[in-house]
């Protein structure tokens, strides 16, 4: 079941980019680079979600103090650290043409490449602490404030480049995006969102099975 | 209420008459500041134009760095002699201890900064009086967002052997928007520019140290119980 | 008083305590004995709500130990291996300290006679560090008296105690099962914890080996049952 699932959403996502990079007209002011965007956009969009997944997920570990929770917060930490990078690289990507440069400190790359300090920095918590129990708690305190700063961090960024410089042109968002445009993007959003849902339904599954094992192979009954 | 205000007053004498009677402590801290205030003018340069350019951000750079190691110390002082154990062990509700934490290492901090602004003076040859009050506004609300969200992170750290490590790489980006607004908020008052103008930042600082102390206040006795 | 039943305790993959059941009724005193590691220590932390078990509970004056670890805490008395203290406040001044975080009263009368009644009271203003480890644990006495518990945990209270301060431990055990309070005392010392036992019992790899009322018990019984029961362990 779940095999048809994956490959239903894998036929999504190859349909979306290619879409993306191959039919949909090119933009009028970048040209092909612009494509990019097909990846960033629905890349960034995703990674927030797990953020929230992530936020929501860290608030009831600690409320019911059930490992259910807290697997589904290790499995939207990791999708999360996959999605911010991917943003991170295409959004260089994207500037390389336009800047001449890999990094521009341009207000959104910034923040995106806190946020992906920030929860890789999850990651490092949870494989560092060993106690299982003492990790989800951290973890799940690290998720909350996180969480809470993505806001903070993304206006005070946004803030300072204004101030020190002109806005930049890596806007994905334009007011008057053709329809085409407009219907692809849409499609990768949709495919991502879908990749993000089956991927962090394995990877809770797996961490379940897991758990279980470990349980298992404590028991004094089991033989090894 | 008045539980929450008991514990969180005890704490806080309690780390204050510690940290000055320890015989390592506020004075490392001091002199950590003033070793700062040397690398950087060998780094920055002679330069006074360069160093006044420079300077809100150098404050502001030596204040998280100092910060960091005097967060070390709030918990490591517990650890010692299972302290920690007699606070988990307090009945009711854990945030007066965090907000007592919060508010020492904040009183400390500002104390450092306070020497630093003035050695700062000295040692820079800058006049630096009139900002003094400005001054200390802006180090005051800085350094308790720092504070607020440091405290968890300390006491997370506090038991992990990777600790020097792990504190700075898990606290520092969570506090970049606290850098960017007080070192904006910091030129303007070393410049005497009115804060009408960057009232947003005013508001984005107030606003971070209200979101970070509440949850601080909300999660530390999850951070302290496990 | 104090009813526990399956405490287990895992930390990681290693089972620190398994299945651990027991009651001390009120006014009653049970010795705990045990080899290092036999979870004696993890037992206490237990039940002093400084750790959560794994499985299993139990109820101490009636607050469950998972769901109203605050009223456990009000009621319970805690003396482990390390003092709480901090060596750089006064002796009056850790007291202080401890009743402030306690709720309890923290008026200079009061705590001047907690510290009258284990004797310190001349070395009200020295600093902890300056007290020799006797004296400290002396402090740590009246610390806990201060929270006026109900139940007493006391991991090997006996260690480094002169002569005067564990007849002091000894009037104070007195006066509290006297008073209807219930304790878990945690030893090494096979002499003096059965001196103080109602009831005793042996940990073994973390598993309860045995669990008698003191009777007529003599330390040479004691020692045999204590052989026989961690035979093989």
């Amino acid at each position: 079941m779940s095999r048809a699932v994956g490959l239903g959403v894998g036929a999504l996502l190859v349909a979306g980019v290619a879409a993306g990079l191959g039919w949909a007209p090119p933009d009028a002011v970048q040209g092909n680079v612009q494509r990019i965007m097909y990846i960033h956009v629905p890349a960034i969009l995703t990674a927030y979600l797990a953020i929230g997944v992530l936020f929501v997920a860290s608030i009831a570990y600690l409320r019911r103090r059930d490992p259910a929770w807290d697997r589904v917060a290790a499995a939207s930490g990791e999708l999360a650290v996959c999605f911010i990078g991917l943003t991170l690289v295409t959004g260089s990507i994207w500037g390389k043409p336009t800047w001449g440069t890999w990094w521009t400190w341009d207000a959104r790359l910034t923040s995106t490449a806190l946020f992906f300090v920030i929860y890789l920095g999850y990651l490092l918590l949870r494989s560092v602490v060993e106690d299982p129990e003492r990790a989800a708690t951290y973890a799940a305190v690290l998720g909350i404030l996180g969480a809470l700063d993505v806001p903070i961090i993304h206006f005070s960024v946004q803030w300072w480049r204004t101030l020190h410089q002109p806005a930049t042109v890596l806007r994905p968002e334009k007011p008057t995006m053709d329809p085409t445009m407009l219907a692809v993007l849409a499609l990768n959003v949709v495919a991502f969102l879908a990749a993000y849902a089956y991927l962090a339904g394995r990877r809770y599954r797996l961490l379940t099975l897991r758990g279980q094992a470990l349980i298992a192979a404590e028991s004094p009954d089991f033989k090894a | 209420m008045t539980a929450v205000l008991r514990g969180a007053w005890a704490v806080f004498w309690k780390d204050l008459v510690v940290e000055r009677r320890a015989k390592e402590g506020i004075n490392a801290l001091a002199f950590f500041a003033i070793l700062l205030l040397f690398l950087f003018y060998f780094a920055v340069g002679p330069d006074r134009d360069r160093i006044r350019a420079a300077l809100p951000g150098l404050l502001w750079l030596a204040f998280l760095l100092a910060g960091l190691l005097g967060l070390g110390r709030a918990f490591a002082l517990e650890r010692e002699n299972d302290c920690l154990d007699g606070l988990i062990l307090a009945p009711g509700d854990k945030g007066g201890l965090y907000l007592g934490k919060v508010a020492g290492t904040t009183a400390v901090m500002l104390a450092m900064e306070l020497a630093f602004i003035g050695a700062t003076g000295i040692f820079y040859n800058l006049d630096l009086w009139p900002a003094v009050p400005g001054l200390c506004l802006v180090g005051l609300a800085g350094t308790i967002g720092f504070a607020a969200v440091g405290t968890l992170f300390a006491a997370m750290t506090a038991q992990l052997r990777a600790r020097e490590v792990l504190l700075p790489v898990l606290l520092l980006p969570l506090v970049v928007p606290v850098l960017l607004a007080a070192v904006r908020l910091t030129e303007d008052a070393l410049a005497g520019e009115p804060w009408a103008a960057s009232l947003p930042w005013w508001q984005l600082l107030l606003g971070f140290d209200v979101v970070f102390v509440v949850a601080g206040f909300l999660t530390f006795e999850f951070v302290l119980e496990a | 008083m104090i009813e526990i039943s399956g405490l287990t305790k895992v930390f990681g993959s290693q089972p620190a305590l398994q299945g651990v059941s027991l009651t001390v009724p009120a006014g009653a005193v049970l010795t705990v004995l045990g080899r290092n590691g036999s979870g004696k220590t993890t037992l206490l932390r237990l039940m002093a709500t400084l750790t959560r078990p794994t499985a299993g509970g139990g109820r101490i004056g009636g607050h469950d130990l998972v769901q109203d670890r605050d009223g456990v805490r009000r009621l319970v008395g805690l003396v482990s291996h390390g003092t709480q203290l901090y060596d750089d406040l006064t002796a009056l001044e850790n007291l202080a300290f401890a009743a402030a975080l306690a709720g309890t009263p923290r008026d200079r009368d009061t705590l001047a006679t907690a510290l009258a009644s284990i004797g310190l009271e001349a070395l009200a203003g020295t600093r902890v560090r300056a007290l020799s480890s006797g004296m400290q644990r002396r402090l740590v006495l009246a610390r806990v008296m201060l929270r006026q518990p109900r139940v007493l945990l006391l991991d090997e209270p006996f260690t480094g105690l002169d002569l005067e301060s564990l007849k002091r431990l000894d009037a104070y055990l007195h006066d509290f099962k006297a008073g209807g309070g219930a304790a878990v005392l945690v030893t090494h010392s096979f002499g003096r914890g059965l001196e103080v036992a109602d009831r005793v019992a042996i940990l073994a790899g973390g598993r309860l080996v045995a669990d008698e009322p003191r009777g007529t018990l003599t330390l040479e019984a004691l020692q045999r049952l204590y052989v026989a029961a961690t035979e093989g362990l």
